[in-house]
């Protein structure tokens, strides 16, 4: 509703009766000759500014909301990252982190938020995946997009829309929950067929800075899974000790080893979107808050300039008058 | 008079939220330098992005003697209720039946079912009754356990544990269709799990 109404106050802006360069209007109304629809109305250049003070007073207030809305939004939602921030630790601690894996079927899970007024996150989300289709292409190789998010969405479509093979919008209609995100990561597992599942979205570092972030998982099929372990050996331990790979796990549960690690993947991607998803919402709002308080501050700039332009305006026009009347009886009396 | 209001506010929020996670790690991150130089070469114009393993802090590599204590981090998705800390022995409710973790143990892979797991610090033992996850010992004497949902055992209610098993026997015996046989077994294993924790 609010985002309407900035709309509208915006188009009010824009409307043509003002030209771009204020000054003109008030010359030109000024001398009354030139312009013979303004001749004898002295207050008319006055009324547009007095308008348009208005409007921009009206988006100010607009965005001051947004803001405080966007605040009361973060600090909920700020602790839940927070907190959800151990969860997809121990995953990466066994099955490493292997960004740079070669496979055939990349899915990049493309995170954003559904509104926009948020800065830049959702283009850095989808400049980034893009980025990630463009390293992972090649021949023989098939990358899609899973989006979430009605503004990647939008700007996917435009030049990638037949690599688009799931989108969900309006995940952040209820409050961001487990239950609801495992339900959508399983969603995605079953309508899509890949090697490795590139997550991208943006983490929250503070209201000002958010981290473009990259997270893999991996399907369990793919045969490197197991050499994968070793690879992150550098990682692991500063001493260079490697922990050893998967093999040398004993693997209790489930019938088979390989049960065990689809049941693994799949537990390891509702975590990974779990927290994903809950630090793009944190970066959203922190990222919303950030962008409405610089507008409301240029929104406070631009009434602080066009208040000492009427003023100005509306005292040369007493002054004018005066020094008409002056002149006038100057003249009587000469 | 309250002109500087607002900035005073707005120098407080930010000083509150420069404050870096506890879970975060300072300055040094690890890198997969592959992926950087890769990124670097095909996408020229934007910055490489992080990776997850740069928000974590490194673990040490296997001691050559065993440690006294064992490591564990124990996570839910909403809180991390244990973080790197060191206890004598957990015992892990795994689907092949209670497993206890000592310091030293084999590098392991585990489900979990519901059931309690245990945390023995001297001679403090707290309970928690788990619904399922898993559970990985690595050998360097860590353990990290992932558990969907996880309560403190003294918060549950006997009288209700009771009240569900048995409606839940009922719904069991009475289930027509495949998903509701399905729903109603879990709804009794969680139950009698529940139960056998309290009782036992």
């Amino acid at each position: 509703m609010a985002m309407a109404a900035l709309r509208r106050e915006g188009r009010r802006f824009a409307t043509p009766l003002i030209s771009p360069n204020p000054a003109n209007v008030f010359r030109s109304s000024l001398i009354p000759s030139e312009e013979p629809v303004l001749s004898g109305v002295r207050c008319i250049s006055t009324q547009v500014v007095r308008n348009r003070m208005k409007s921009v007073k009206n988006i100010q207030k607009i965005t001051k909301a947004m803001k405080m809305v966007a605040a009361s939004k973060l600090r909920a939602i700020q602790t839940r990252a927070e907190n959800s921030r151990g969860l997809w630790q121990p995953f990466t601690a066994l099955l490493g982190d292997t960004p740079s894996i070669d496979v055939k079927k990349n899915v990049i899970v493309t995170i954003s938020a559904d509104k926009g007024l948020c800065g830049g996150i959702n283009s850095t989300s989808v400049k980034i995946s893009r980025a990630m289709h463009k390293l992972n292409s090649g021949p023989d190789k098939e990358n899609k997009y899973v989006v979430l998010g009605e503004k990647a969405k939008a700007q996917l479509v435009r030049d990638s829309k037949k690599d688009i093979e799931l989108v969900m919008t309006e995940l952040q209609k209820n409050p961001l929950n487990y239950t609801q995100v495992s339900v959508m990561a399983d969603d995605i597992l079953k309508n899509v067929e890949f090697d490795a599942l590139r997550i991208v979205y943006n983490k929250f570092q503070s209201v000002v800075s958010f981290l473009p972030t990259v997270s893999t998982v991996l399907s369990p099929e793919v045969p490197k899974l197991k050499d994968l372990v070793v690879h992150y050996v550098s990682f692991y331990s500063e001493s260079g000790g490697k922990l050893g790979d998967l093999d040398l796990y004993e693997i209790e549960g489930a019938e088979t080893k390989a049960e065990v690690l689809q049941n693994l993947t799949e537990f390891q991607f509702s975590c990974m979107m779990y927290n994903a998803v809950l630090e793009n919402a944190t970066s959203e709002q922190g990222a919303r808050m950030s962008a409405m308080d610089s507008s409301s501050r240029n929104a406070g700039d631009m009434l602080d300039r066009l208040t000492l332009t009427y003023n100005r305006t509306r005292q040369a026009s007493i002054t004018t008058e005066l020094i008409e009347i002056i002149s006038g009886a100057s003249a009587l009396e000469g | 008079m309250f002109r500087h209001g607002s900035r005073f506010l707005s120098r407080a929020s930010t000083m509150r939220w420069r404050r870096p996670f506890s879970t975060d790690l300072p300055a040094e991150a690890y890198k997969d330098s592959n992926f950087v130089e890769a990124w670097r070469k095909a996408i020229p114009t934007v910055e490489p992005p992080s990776t997850p393993s740069a928000f974590m802090a490194t673990r040490p590599a296997t001691p050559s003697s065993i440690p006294s204590k064992l490591t564990v981090n124990f996570v839910l998705p909403y809180s991390s209720e244990l973080s790197g800390k060191e206890v004598d022995m957990v015992i892990i409710p795994a689907t092949t039946g209670q497993m206890g973790v000592l310091p030293g143990h084999v590098a392991t892979i585990a489900e979990l079912k519901p059931g309690i797991l245990s945390i023995h610090e001297g001679n403090d033992v707290s309970k928690y009754f788990v619904s399922g996850g898993f559970a990985y010992v690595h050998a360097n004497s860590f353990a990290d356990i992932i558990a969907v949902e996880a309560v403190p055992l003294d918060l549950i209610d006997p009288n209700l544990v009771q009240k569900g098993l048995t409606d839940f026997t009922q719904k069991l015996s009475t289930a027509s269709t495949d998903v509701e046989k399905a729903e109603a077994q879990i709804g009794v294993d969680v139950h009698s799990a529940l139960n056998a924790a309290l009782t036992g």
